[in-house]
């Protein structure tokens, strides 16, 4: 073990004796149930409140993004597509960190910025009361299960939508393992369709070099979000159709954002547009791709001399 | 929820004793100016009418339902062609409007389809002409960053050089003699799309491309003292020998086999925004609520204290929030005919008879100083070529009467932007006011000059010749006018010009009163936003 690791404060915490921790239970006690509302149960009503709003405002506007500024400055692109949207909508854009959501909730333009509510898994964000009040404080986060079809989280979502405020979803269902996308899930259509109100696809691209999963420490590196047309549900579409529209309309824009609009746009014509998953091949041959994406993150220094 | 009324026509006011003072614009500033009451009267513009609703999608039935002997555009676009995609530059429209542009929309549209088809080979280019080379900024703000970022990195997207050598060609000439030149690769394209903007009836139809993408041979055909004193006005195309001979160029042009699929827009008067900062400058006076006269107040003292370069910066970021009125596209001529009649809705005011006396305020843009200097020969052009000619029928002024306008009129000039201008000043105006004289003895030598020539094509400069025309541009005004008298103009810079300068309105009145006596009648047109007097 390294030595900072030895010295991160939850080892730390970990190492000190009861009472200055939580006590272990015997084995031999058999503990009542857990009562406490956590995962899809977890209220979040009270962060919807004007007094937690002011709190949320300044955490974003004091803390948040600065924070964001420094660690992962940002270019936003499209914000014009927005022009005349009104109404609530459902922002969806592709997954690769936590830096996701603040990035998100910095870049989205008024008026859907501060009457927002995102899409987080209950599972992780709502796993304990702690993480649960800091995710709804912060982000105005309402759990949503990922592992089950619920009833629960999905009337919740409907009646903010309906009651006029805007979602922000990463259909993936969590982030990316290694710097590709995941499979779309159908929770935002569903709920554009049972709402009637459109969906912003919108391409994150950058916060993988800065927070991937599985690391702690942040990187710095700059990242782009680009916002795309507005969606909007067809009379008879169903879920899996505008699914499929929304994945293949962040797909452009990460077109869009990797080459430039032209290249997006004759990909998209002639049906070539990359996929968001990358190549169906081994994992080293993933990440090579990975790095062709980005070319600037090839080492242009020769590793051998010419011999003369 | 408050409902919007439907915007009114233009109004012409008689002036009594209980009118209000009205406002005139004042460069980077305004005035406030009683006029005399029982013989003044004041036309005010109309309202904004309503843009529409859904801009994107009348961009696309503009594109698939052409006017005019002409395919819709998919039908054009084939695989392997070259397309060529030019738009108005940044003198268009006034005050820059808010993002997304209108050129961006069709532009992206006009690119889907070209993606569509499978076309790789387009180019877009600034249809500049003798214009100053757009900024970056410029560009990006016009095209959008999307289109911007695709194309300008290789070499596709660029401002039009018309002292290129090998970029122009010479198609021939008119049959009254006038040399047609235009962009080679506009020439050699399968297809030419024009994106215009027509915020007055000047613009558009022949004019986009024979002028647009012209160059120095081809422009002075029209753009001299001759076309311009018979122009009567530049702004009514029937009465307009500037555009009879465009539409001579746009012939010969056609004839070439030059295709050309025409996309015209107009945008309605919504120039300083229904709310806002400036919201009450396209409101009638005495219809200004408290908040309008606050603001306006603390806007006067606040520039009052501000030094010239700051108030200039404050004035031109600001982005009017334009709407879309109307677009068509097609077959040049049909295209036009069409866009002049939704210009017309937005901006003619019916107006009966002549004045002795016609007071403008000019304000602080015009179409050759954007982010620049409004130049003391700058100030002549607004005045005497572009308000002065915003008439159909009639001037507004009768022969011999008397023009006043407002402004500080500067002796200064942009060094980037505006070089020939500073000699046309110092060298031409010392020498001779006569457009025919100027044109005969110093055109040539300005417009062929290597290092006005240079700076046009490397730096931010407009053409050497382009003082000239400007000049040209108000000739007729020139021609019918008696006096033209300045309010709160630079001494030296307004008697350079050749008018005379007043402190206040009343000192301009009695000034006037010279020539045309003492109950002669006032008009004052009140503009921007923007109107067109339709005089009987």
């Amino acid at each position: 073990m390294s030595g900072i690791k030895a010295l991160s404060p939850a080892r730390l915490l970990k190492r000190l004796p009861f009472p200055y921790r939580a006590p272990h239970v015997p084995l031999s006690v058999e503990l009542p149930p857990d009562t406490r509302k956590v995962g899809s149960a977890f209220p979040t009503a009270w962060a919807r409140r004007y007094p937690t709003r002011v709190a949320r405002l300044a955490i974003l506007e004091a803390f948040l993004r600065p924070a964001v500024g420094v660690i992962a400055p940002k270019q936003v692109h499209g914000e014009d597509r927005l022009d005349g949207l009104r109404g609530p909508v459902i922002f969806v854009a592709n997954h690769h960190s936590h830096l996701d959501t603040p990035l998100m909730l910095t870049s989205i333009p008024e008026p859907w910025r501060h009457r927002m509510f995102v899409g987080a898994a209950a599972d992780y964000f709502f796993g304990n009361r702690i993480s649960g009040t800091f995710s709804a404080l912060a982000l105005n986060a309402v759990p949503i299960e990922r592992t089950k079809i619920s009833r629960t989280s999905a009337d919740r979502a409907a009646k903010l939508i309906n009651d006029g405020w805007s979602l922000l979803i990463f259909p993936e269902g969590g982030r990316s393992p290694d710097g590709w996308g995941q499979e779309f899930r159908g929770g935002a259509a569903y709920l554009a369709i049972r709402c009637g109100v459109p969906i912003v696809p919108v391409y994150i691209s950058g916060t993988n070099l800065v927070l991937p999963k599985g690391q702690n420490k942040p990187k710095r590196h700059h990242t782009t979000v680009t916002f795309g047309h507005a969606l909007i549900p067809g009379d008879k579409e169903d879920t899996r159709r505008l699914g499929s529209r929304v994945e293949a309309a962040v797909e452009q824009l990460g077109d869009e954002a990797t080459n430039n609009w032209w290249v997006a746009r004759q990909h998209a014509a002639a049906g070539t547009t990359p996929s968001l998953s990358g190549p169906q091949a081994s994992d080293w041959r993933r990440t090579w791709a990975l790095g062709e994406q980005n070319p600037k993150r090839r080492r242009s220094r020769r590793r051998w001399p010419y011999l003369k | 929820m408050s409902v919007r009324r439907s915007p009114r026509s233009g109004l012409v006011l008689e002036v009594d004793r209980s009118t209000p003072p009205v406002v005139f614009h004042h460069g980077e500033g305004f005035r406030l100016e009683k006029l005399p009451a029982g013989r003044s009267r004041i036309i005010y513009p109309p309202e904004p009418i309503d843009g529409l609703a859904d801009p994107e999608g009348a961009i696309s039935h503009a594109l698939h339902n052409p006017t005019g002997e002409m395919e819709p555009l998919p039908a054009l676009l084939f695989a392997g062609m070259k397309l060529t995609i030019a738009f108005d530059d940044v003198s268009l429209p006034l005050p820059k409007m808010r993002r997304p542009d209108i050129r961006q929309r069709i532009i992206e549209q006009v690119l889907d389809l070209a993606a569509a088809a499978g076309v790789d080979d387009v180019h877009i280019i600034a249809a500049l002409a003798l214009h100053r080379r757009m900024t970056e900024d410029e560009l990006r703000h016009a095209v959008g960053d999307r289109v911007y970022d695709a194309f300008a990195p290789n070499g596709q997207l660029y401002n039009l050089d018309a002292e290129d050598p090998d970029g122009m060609v010479i198609l021939g000439e008119t049959r009254h003699g006038e040399t047609v030149q235009i962009n080679r690769r506009a020439a050699e394209s399968d297809l030419v799309v024009y994106v215009n903007i027509n915020i007055v009836s000047l613009d558009g139809g022949h004019k986009s491309t024979a002028t647009g993408l012209s160059g120095y041979a081809g422009v002075s055909s029209h753009h001299n003292p001759k076309t311009m004193v018979a122009s009567k006005s530049f702004m009514d195309k029937e009465n307009s020998e500037l555009h009879k001979s465009n539409w001579r160029q746009g012939d010969v042009i056609r004839n070439a086999g030059i295709k050309i699929f025409q996309i015209e827009t107009t945008i309605n008067n919504n120039t300083f925004g229904r709310s806002g900062p400036l919201a009450m400058l396209q409101k009638r006076e005495w219809e200004w609520t408290a908040r309008d006269r606050a603001t306006f107040l603390a806007m006067q003292k606040g520039l009052n204290v501000l030094p010239a370069a700051r108030r200039r910066q404050i004035f031109h970021s600001w982005e009017a929030p334009y709407e879309l009125t109307s677009v068509q596209a097609g077959e040049i001529e049909a295209v036009h005919a069409k866009t002049i009649e939704n210009v017309y809705a937005q901006h003619l005011v019916p107006v009966n008879g002549q004045t002795d006396i016609l007071t403008m305020g000019l304000p602080y843009i015009g179409p050759y100083n954007v982010d620049s200097i409004m130049n003391p020969i700058l100030v002549m052009c607004l005045g005497l070529g572009y308000f002065f000619n915003l008439y159909k029928g009639r001037p507004l002024v009768r022969e011999g009467g008397v023009l006043i306008m407002s402004h500080p009129t500067p002796y200064e000039f942009h060094p980037v932007h505006h070089p020939s201008y500073i000699d046309f000043f110092e060298e031409v105006l010392t020498e001779t006011r006569d457009p025919e004289v100027m044109s005969a003895k110093y055109e040539q030598k300005y417009a062929e000059d290597e290092w006005y020539r240079h700076l046009y094509r490397t730096s931010n400069a407009y053409h050497g010749v382009h003082p000239f025309y400007m000049w040209y541009w108000g000739a007729h005004a020139l021609d019918h006018l008696g006096r033209v008298i300045v309010i709160g103009g630079d001494e030296r810079a307004v008697r350079r010009l050749g008018f005379s300068n007043a402190s206040t309105l009343s000192d301009a009145l009695e000034m006037a009163a010279d020539t045309v006596g003492r109950d002669a009648t006032i008009t004052h047109f009140h503009n921007p936003p923007i109107l067109m007097a339709d005089v009987t």
